[in-house]
């Protein structure tokens, strides 16, 4: 069966709008309702965090959206409970997103099994670096048709680039400037020199940029160096206040991608 | 059996570089370089004179006579609380800092607990002009208030760590993220035998220098190399790392690590990580963890902030997976108990730190004929609020 993801490169070359949530946040319940109303605002890509207590690679906003999501009780066995279903409503790619460390004591056959028993078609796990995926990972991912999404940074090295290149499946996820996420919030703080560098290096994935991308201007300045963008931070915080899911979550897309 | 690291950075099933690529050029670089930088000629002369003049190494094995005659034994106290800054911490930050500016960096970040380890840090800041930032979580800079203005003296920007459980774990957090988002110009000093490889293995070597010194100061009073065994406290691990090291492959010495069970291995307060962990990913490395079911890392607790910290060094965690050392616990009332009979006994007022180890000696079988060496990591001065308020004086 092909993946959702490699469907969705195929079928869209750009403005590729990827928004990231926590699961489990603001309510525990929120989890299904959040990928409808981004799915029917036309969303490309979701990806739902798992939360988890030490999220190292995160900023402010996201540690915060994780600690209360905990805090509501989500875990993974709940996760993919809510998810169970999922496929019967939504048709576009999803992925996990989280650390390693859950994932581990679930067991990672077992949370493969299960990603692909409610229909996901990728994982991104920060803390899972290259060679330990290479080593222990590779195969079970594949057995179950999950693409790994790598990362790469203004740091990473032309050698490691193409290494990553020959490792990913699905995109590479492309960090804007070396930073935890939601650090930087303007046009002005990216790397165009980096982008322009990886767009010159004609890597076999394509890819999306992620981290710092806040609005319609930081995503349409994005999508000028790569197929799509994610935002994360600034969909969550979005997510904060009295407003219902439903208009905080047409508010903000429209918002970002009022011309597409 | 060797028990020390691989190629690959691991000790046996523990230890390995779990790291997000933003730190990936950091660490593959301290990969590369730090054996041969530390291995290098100019290296070793800067770290040997710094540790004999700076910090005034060797520190003396000293045979407490009082303590012996108590427990009917021989009982030597490896004084590292002697060294400059109070702990065995600053044997590690002098060779940190002499790494980082052979790497060309320009600012110094750290993680610490107790404070020790940031005042060690920020102490070599001082002394090799770097510029210096420590995370330290917002609940230990009230209970280590001293060593917070130690550091603010040194030079040293205290950064509070508002999150989780507000101390050394998210303390850790805290600094890794600034190590993320500083990616060219810092390096990062951490303080124990914890975090990515190859931290475990160079600060087990820059601590080796206390096990190295017990062998020939042993030999020097005793006329032998090697104890009946040796007592250490954990938290991360490093002087137990230190105390180990030299007699890891030698069998007849016993090894002893004592970790902080708080208010005891059976209450929820507690931070005695191979008693009631599980092996996992902690702050880039696997080991033992202490965290639920669903792997969410739980808030450890102990009066101690240097071993208030829900992992242990993956060099523990295979000593203890293998046997080859073993992992007492000790709680806070036994530890400002042994803390006390150490003051009266001997006139030496140890950080609570190091009385973890001190406790152990109530738990073991001591023979008279047995040479046991305790590894007396640091000073009691920070720890004197909760000492006064504990026994009213
Ligand atoms: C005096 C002292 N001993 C021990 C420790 C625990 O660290 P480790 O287990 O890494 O030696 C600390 C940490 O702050 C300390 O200050």
């Amino acid at each position: 069966m092909k993946n959702r993801i490699n469907q969705l490169f195929q079928d869209k070359k750009e403005n590729i709008l990827s928004v990231y949530f926590t699961a489990g946040y603001p309510k525990l319940d929120d989890t299904v309702s959040i990928i409808e109303k981004l799915v029917a605002n036309g969303v490309d890509l979701i990806e739902i965090g798992m939360p988890f207590s030490d999220p190292v690679a995160d900023g402010p906003v996201i540690q915060h959206s994780s600690l209360i999501a905990l805090k509501n009780g989500m875990t993974i066995k709940t996760l993919f409970e809510q998810l169970k279903g999922i496929r019967e409503k939504v048709n576009i790619p999803l992925i996990l997103m989280g650390y390693l460390n859950p994932v581990i004591q679930f067991g990672v056959e077992k949370f493969c099994e299960k990603c692909s028993e409610v229909g996901i078609d990728g994982l991104i796990l920060p803390d899972l670096p290259l060679n330990e995926y290479q080593e222990n990972y590779r195969e079970v991912f594949a057995k179950y048709n999950l693409h790994n999404i790598l990362l790469i940074t203004p740091q990473t090295s032309e050698k490691r680039l193409v290494e990553i290149d020959e490792a990913s499946s699905g995109f590479i996820y492309m960090v804007s400037s070396s930073s935890t996420t939601g650090a930087k919030n303007s046009v002005a703080d990216f790397h165009i020199d980096y982008f322009e560098r990886i767009q010159n290096m004609k890597l076999k994935n394509p890819r999306v940029i992620g981290f710092g991308i806040s609005n319609q201007e930081t995503f349409y300045n994005a999508c000028k160096y790569a197929q799509g963008a994610i935002i994360g931070s600034a969909f969550v915080k979005a997510l904060e206040g009295e407003t219902t899911l439903d208009e905080k979550i047409s508010n903000f897309v429209n918002q970002v991608v009022k011309t597409v | 059996m060797s028990y020390q690291v691989n190629k690959k950075g691991y000790y046996g099933e523990f230890g390995g570089a779990f790291i997000p690529e933003m730190m990936h050029p950091n660490i593959e670089e301290l990969q590369e370089k730090y054996m041969e930088i530390i291995n290098s000629y100019n290296f070793r002369q800067d770290f040997i004179s710094l540790l004999k003049h700076y910090v005034g190494r060797p520190s003396p094995l000293y045979l407490a006579k009082r303590m012996s005659e108590k427990y009917q034994t021989n009982i030597f106290l490896k004084r590292e609380d002697l060294n400059h800054t109070g702990s065995h911490k600053v044997n590690n930050t002098i060779g940190q800092i002499l790494l980082a500016k052979a790497l060309g960096k320009t600012r110094i970040i750290a993680e610490t607990g107790a404070g020790q380890h940031g005042v060690a840090t920020a102490t070599v800041c001082a002394l090799m002009n770097m510029k210096c930032i420590v995370y330290m979580g917002a609940l230990d800079v009230q209970r280590q208030a001293p060593n917070v203005k130690k550091m603010r003296m040194l030079g040293a920007e205290v950064i509070p760590a508002e999150s989780g459980n507000k101390t050394l774990k998210d303390a850790t957090n805290e600094a890794m993220r600034d190590w993320i988002n500083n990616p060219v110009d810092t390096h990062y000093i951490i303080g124990s035998v914890v975090g990515p490889h190859p931290y475990p293995d160079m600060v087990a070597r820059f601590q080796s220098v206390i096990s190295e010194e017990i062998k020939w100061q042993l030999d020097e009073q005793m006329g032998r190399e090697l104890p009946t065994r040796v007592i250490a406290c954990v938290g991360g691990g490093s002087n137990a790392a230190g105390a180990f090291y030299h007699f890891l492959d030698t069998d007849s010495v016993e090894l002893i690590g004592v970790e902080a069970a708080g208010k005891g291995v059976d209450t929820d307060e507690t931070a005695a990580t191979l008693t009631l962990g599980k092996p996992g990913v902690l702050h880039s490395s696997r080991s033992y963890v202490m965290q639920t079911e669903d792997g969410q890392i739980i808030e450890p607790y102990s009066i101690s902030a240097g071993l208030d910290y829900p992992g242990i060094g993956p060099m523990h965690a295979n000593l203890h997976a293998t046997k080859r050392a073993k992992y007492l616990w000790a709680t806070d009332e036994e530890v400002l108990e042994a803390a006390l009979e150490l003051t009266q006994l001997e006139g030496i007022i140890p950080a609570l730190e190091s009385a973890h180890a001190l406790a152990a000696l109530k738990k073991i079988d001591l023979k008279p004929e047995d040479i046991n060496v305790i590894n007396l990591s640091g000073r009691g001065d920070k720890d004197m609020e909760t000492y006064l308020n504990y026994f009213g004086y």
